[in-house]
């Protein structure tokens, strides 16, 4: 049962790679691969994102903050330092968001439930409002232009594949760990917190791993994004790009590991074609969404395992329910 | 020999309630004992005090002579303390046995392993099969713990206690909302599970065949004050405890 489940998700990966791979060859215009390379960078940060919220049940309303981190040390350094920080920038972004979050995360796990939300909605707040007001050394409001990946990065299409593998990789690294001990306690700590302390575990060392670990993806993310658009903006640090990820999230499903990536691509698609049609496109795509969920609550890729599960039990029905348990 | 709890003068109040009044008293290893009293007596709460859940207004706890009043849960499960709730306290959305298996990774300090699939511990999940077998939950192992039975759902919550190989085991009215037979069966698996670990075992319970089937030694409270404590035979005859339960006219 676990290997043919296995051989199905193998299956799907690979799937999900090769078209993705396929689509600078299948491309009618560049256009389609930068909405490509969007859908993949938001659907790793959506994924990063619901493991706080799906698996941990932490529903953070800041994550744009370590998205915004990730951009802005590239931007800043390059800027302030010249073009070869490019790359060093990266990782350099990726250590400040963990040493953020840490920090941070000690105060923000202090509390649960809306006062959690809403206190990772005012810390990212504040240094969008910092980002915004400091112009001379974020360039404020217009944000900073013309940042060239280095080397071959620059070509278009050698960064597609770049992000693609960074995507994959992250993704791939994200459903070990969602599906590991860790993970498992991560689950246990959100359906019944009380109890990880009375099996020997504590909550809030736990919250803090994941917080910490899903902001440091998150900063990832802001930082492939560099490349593609070639410009950072305030708006990466603005409430609607943590809002973004949890619509994505709530769309494709948030009990599901690919739910948020699957919510991702609906989204950017929808937002990309009604977009093209009309100058009033948030307000249909607010409609859209909001029949999504009535008629989804689970998630597309929720509804679509719910059926599956109900399809099985009806097929099984008969007894063998308690004999095929074995192991 | 140390004993395997000690509680000395124990108090806690909520407010001006008394829901502790000065409670000492000794468990020996291995002794199966019972805490009995009416409804609001303190028991749960007297609990809450030795696993860590409260932290008592004055007074001692002693685990094998080492003070444990005032240390988190955490703390207290590592050194030896299991519990299990009077509303079972699973993990609803994860299958019987990572119920079990995960707080086999927690006793193994496997859980920050953040790569290896779950199912590749075999240690933990031998373990885990082990503890669902002797509840006789094996064939449950791979249902949603919200799925099973009221019944199943409270043998896995003391599945996921014994895991943890506790030297001492609180339950909580382990029967409480089971069908008389389904009480039957699991007063003799408690006395069952209570020999094969070598468990030292207290519980709390409103079943009174239950009670004075298995315990060797009983406890009644009252008011949040220990009144009665001794054999079955002795609490049976008690006045005090007839009258605690009964009311003056008894």
């Amino acid at each position: 049962m676990a290997s043919s489940s296995k051989y199905k998700f193998g299956l799907l990966w690979s799937v999900g790679f090769v078209a993705f791979a396929l689509v600078p060859v299948l491309m009618t215009s560049r256009y389609q691969m930068n909405l490509a390379s969007h859908i993949l960078i938001w659907g790793l940060f959506a994924v990063a994102f619901n493991m706080l919220w799906g698996v941990t049940g932490m529903l953070s309303f800041g994550q744009a903050l370590y998205f915004g981190i990730g951009a802005y040390s590239i931007g800043l350094f390059v800027n302030h330092a010249g073009k070869a920080w490019y790359l060093p920038a990266i990782p350099i972004g990726l250590v400040a968001a963990a040493m953020l979050s840490f920090l941070l995360g000690l105060l923000v796990i202090r509390v649960s439930g809306v006062y959690f939300t809403m206190l990772t909605l005012a810390f990212a707040q504040l240094a969008w409002q910092v980002t915004f007001k400091w112009y001379d050394f974020t360039g404020g409001d217009d944000g900073i232009q013309g940042i060239i990946a280095p080397g071959i990065l620059a070509n278009k299409m050698v960064y597609y594949y770049f992000v693609l593998v960074v995507v994959f990789i992250s993704v791939w690294f994200l459903k070990r760990l969602a599906y590991s001990p860790f993970g498992l306690i991560l689950r246990c700590v959100q359906q019944n917190p009380n109890r990880v302390r009375f099996i020997g575990r504590s909550v809030k060392m736990n919250q803090l791993r994941i917080y910490v670990i899903s902001s440091v993806f998150a900063a990832l993310a802001g930082s492939l994004m560099v490349g593609v658009d070639n410009s950072i903006h305030t708006d990466m640090l603005f409430w609607t790009t943590s809002g973004e990820v949890i619509l994505m999230s709530v769309l494709g499903g948030i009990n599901q590991f690919f739910g948020p990536f699957v919510g991702a691509v609906i989204l950017i698609l929808l937002e990309d074609i009604i977009g093209a049609k009309t100058e009033f496109w948030p307000i249909f795509l607010g409609t859209i969404v909001l029949i999504f969920v009535i008629l989804f609550p689970k998630g597309v890729v929720g509804e679509i395992q719910h059926l599956r599960h109900r399809l099985k039990i009806a097929g099984e029905s008969g007894g063998r329910h308690e004999t095929h348990a074995s192991a | 020999m140390k004993p395997m709890l000690r509680l000395e003068g124990l108090r806690k109040s909520f407010g001006g309630l008394r829901v502790t009044d000065e409670v000492s008293f000794e468990i020996q290893p291995q002794e199966i004992a019972a805490i009995i009293g009416p409804n609001g007596a303190g028991k749960t709460t007297l609990f809450n005090q030795i696993t860590g859940y409260l932290a008592p207004d004055g007074g001692h706890v002693f685990l094998e002579g080492q003070e444990i009043a005032g240390l988190t849960p955490q703390k207290i499960v590592k050194m030896g303390v299991g519990r299990a709730f009077q509303i079972a306290s699973i993990f609803p959305d994860e299958t019987a046995l990572d119920n079990v298996r995960a707080a086999c990774m927690s006793k193994l300090n496997q859980t920050r392993h953040l790569w290896r699939p779950v199912e590749r511990f075999n240690r933990a999940t031998e373990q885990a099969f082990a503890v669902l077998a002797s509840l006789g939950l094996e064939r449950q192992a791979d249902r949603m713990a919200y799925e099973l039975a009221h019944g199943d759902q409270k043998l896995l919550d003391i599945g996921i206690a014994l895991v943890l190989e506790p030297k001492l085991l609180l339950l909580d009215e382990p029967t409480a909302g089971m069908s008389p037979e389904e009480r039957q069966l699991t007063r003799q698996l408690i006395k069952q599970l209570w020999a094969q670990y070598k468990l030292t075992l207290i519980f709390i319970e409103h079943d009174m065949d239950m009670v004075f089937g298995i315990a060797e030694r009983i406890m009644v409270l009252n008011h949040g004050a220990l009144i009665a404590d001794g054999t079955p035979g002795e609490i049976r005859n008690n006045k005090e405890v007839i009258t605690a339960y009964l009311g003056e006219e008894a």
